[in-house]
């Protein structure tokens, strides 16, 4: 087992920081008896001080509860919740230092840009000279100086995505949550704010909690992921962590493309169905079976005329996507296997359909999975 | 080209005659219903008054003159017709409490019945307006049971030992405004239900996230967002509660006489069919004054601007 390495621990990076927030235990059961749900399912997880954490997964996976026990618009079943190490669980939501960016904004229809920036500012009892520097200095770092007298309803998608973001920094809360907050907005739009929200972060400094569903959103812009399933927190670390080295089918699959491939546990790796034999990497708490499942992405395999090494197969299609061509292989005993390789302007692909060929698996391109 | 303009110009004729045809139903109903009505009200207010009621068709100034200034019947001198002042204030008095009461209980009610699921909101409106069921008359009746010397509040107070003798509620403005309460306000939920169904929750939580209290929600959230309900429900029930007649009349006795009691009175044993008419119209005159001075209130306050 030399050459097979485990997967760089997840909370490395955390560890030299200040502790934001610690979720120990969170478990949340909605309805009773034959309803019963449990959103949440003994979640525990921290959160650094100024770190950009996802919590990534479906719809119904728990991360919105989640999300909502840490501002404490619900109360958890069981376990604790703690901000810089004091328990909050049981403050109600006006109590604690957190604010919430939500999904379709939430923004007072009956205020202008600048009341609803300035609501939380009041509520906290802010004198009125200092409530009017904070919005003034809000409406810039969101570059909305020019609206502050409009209604809420006069302005777009974005610049309402803008302003809620600003109502929600304004009071310098220590963490800000961020309820799938670029979901309503087109593609363009979501790939500014993607790169708006990083600024921010980095400019205010605050510890920003953000739940959503696109993976390629997670990737981008998060320090840590916490990919979740069913109530459960299947896996965290950073976006390359998570990408390359998946512990579990469901987070392989869900971000990115993956190629699954069924082989038995050998001293030096898996062997596979059709006799070769593949370096893997090894997933954390993983059990002592015999018959395991590795994950190749598409990139990290390439397509060779058929040789003596790799991976034979039969070429079926080939697919032209701009930046990139996927080929899809069926293997010699080994199920179907996608390719990607990077395109060069003007290079015709070297393998047409039907083709006999091999894929080269490159060194630590293998990942074993946990389930 | 000459030709075209002449088309383009009979398509527009026949267009408008055509509208108006369109609109005739609605219009004769109008007429019928609302400006007919009135304008009989307006001229038996200038007609002098016949000797065993309706009137004479002579021009006369004498039902108005009697709604502000009152002769005596004996030294003829002129004096300021007081009881009917009397009147016109406890009416407006009694109508604006009602209303402030209505609110009170309302809105409440109201919250109550729009933060229930969905599929049970229903039956919550079903029984709000379950009292619509029986004529208002025997409701009225009915709450003599509760108001009177030996009715339920009074014998119920007395075996508590909380009072020896019973209280009189019964014929005092108390109970006028007992019954009113009680007979407008669906009318004021039922509105006020209506604008706050549309709020969206997720403010109110937005609220709790920004440091506001409950009761900051209430107050800078919940009752901005549900204003055009509560000016609605306010305008529906003032209306009705100033040209009130059946409540005060069975609950508040002779004493205790609002505008509409005083309007039957005309048309009834008074014989005084162009007072009564002048009277009615200056009711409306009350009303929309009152209507027009709310709505502009409403207005520069920021209400109505919801959604």
């Amino acid at each position: 087992m030399s050459d097979a390495k485990t997967a760089e621990n997840p909370s490395k990076s955390a560890n030299s920081r200040k502790i934001a927030v610690d979720v120990q235990g969170a478990s949340k059961i909605f309805g009773t008896g034959a309803d019963r749900v449990a959103a949440l399912d003994n979640v525990s997880v921290t959160i650094a001080e100024n770190e950009f954490f996802t919590l990534l997964g479906p719809s119904g996976c728990g991360k919105t509860t989640l999300l909502r026990l840490i501002a404490g618009f619900e109360q958890p079943t069981a376990g604790q919740i703690l901000l810089e190490g004091q328990d909050i669980s049981s403050l109600p939501p006006y109590a604690r230092p957190v604010n919430t960016v939500f999904q379709n904004y939430a923004l007072f229809p009956h205020m202008t840009v600048a009341g609803n920036i300035a609501f939380g500012l009041e509520m906290l009892g802010k004198p009125k000279a200092e409530i009017k520097q904070t919005v003034a200095a809000m409406l810039k770092l969101v570059r909305m100086e020019d609206l502050a007298n409009r209604k809420t309803s006069q302005i777009s998608g974005g610049q309402q995505q803008r302003v809620a973001l600003a109502r929600a920094l304004a009071p310098r809360p220590k963490v800000l949550l961020l309820d799938e907050p670029l979901s309503a907005l087109d593609l363009k739009l979501r790939k500014e704010m993607q790169i708006e929200l990083k600024r921010l972060q980095h400019e205010t400094g605050i510890t920003f909690i953000f739940v959503t569903h696109d993976q390629e959103e997670a990737l981008t812009m998060s320090d840590r992921i916490a990919v979740m399933s069913k109530g459960k927190i299947l896996q965290v670390g950073s976006p390359r962590e998570i990408y390359d080295h998946p512990a579990e089918r469901f987070v392989a699959n869900f971000i990115g493309e993956t190629n699954f491939l069924e082989g038995e546990r050998t001293k030096k790796g898996v062997k596979l169905a059709n006799g070769v034999e593949l370096a893997v990497s090894l997933p954390e708490g993983l059990a002592g079976k015999s018959q395991v499942t590795i994950v190749i992405r598409p990139e990290h395999a390439r397509l060779t005329a058929r040789a003596k090494t790799g991976l034979p197969g039969i070429l079926r299609h080939v697919v032209f996507f701009g930046t990139d061509t996927h080929y899809h292989v069926d293997l010699d005993a080994c199920g179907e296997f996608i390719v990607r390789e990077q395109n060069n302007r003007g290079a015709a692909p070297a393998f047409k359909a039907g083709d006999k060929v091999s894929i080269a698996i490159g060194e630590n391109a293998a990942q074993m999975l946990r389930d | 080209m000459a030709h075209a303009a002449h088309h383009a110009e009979a398509a527009r004729r026949k267009d408008i005659r055509n509208r108006w045809m369109l609109a005739s139903p609605a219009l004769v109903i109008i007429f019928l219903a609302a400006v007919g009505p009135l304008f009989v009200m307006l001229v038996y207010s200038f007609l002098a008054k016949g000797d065993f009621g309706n009137v004479k068709w002579e021009f006369s100034t004498q039902g108005w003159f009697n709604v502000v200034f009152y002769r005596d019947i004996f030294d003829d001198t002129l004096g300021f017709a007081d009881a009917n002042m009397t009147i016109f204030w406890r009416s407006v008095r009694l109508a604006l409490i009602t209303t402030g009461l209505t609110l009170v209980f309302g809105f409440p009610t109201a919250y109550f019945i729009a933060t229930r699921q969905p599929n049970k909101r229903d039956m919550w409106l079903f029984l709000i307006t379950i009292p619509f069921w029986t004529n208002i008359l025997i409701r009225t009746f009915a709450m003599q049971e509760i108001v009177r010397n030996e009715g339920i509040i009074n014998s119920a107070l007395i075996w508590m030992g909380l009072i020896d003798s019973p209280i009189q509620i019964m014929f005092t403005e108390w109970a006028v405004l007992f019954g009113m309460t009680y007979v407008y306000l669906p009318l004021m939920v039922l509105p006020l239900y209506a604008s706050m169904e549309k709020i969206d929750f997720r403010l109110v939580e937005a609220g709790y996230d920004l440091y506001a209290t409950r009761l900051q929600v209430l107050r800078r959230v919940i009752i901005p967002l549900v204003k055009p309900g509560m000016i609605a429900g306010s305008i529906l029930v003032f209306i009705p509660s100033l040209g009130a007649y059946v409540t005060p009349s069975v609950l508040g006795g002779g004493k205790n006489m609002m505008l509409g009691n005083l309007i039957a009175l005309q048309f009834g044993a008074g014989r005084d069919w162009p007072l009564g008419a002048a009277l009615s119209i200056t009711l409306m005159v009350i009303v929309t004054a009152a209507l027009l001075i709310y709505v502009r209130n409403a207005a520069k306050s920021g209400g109505g601007a919801h959604g």
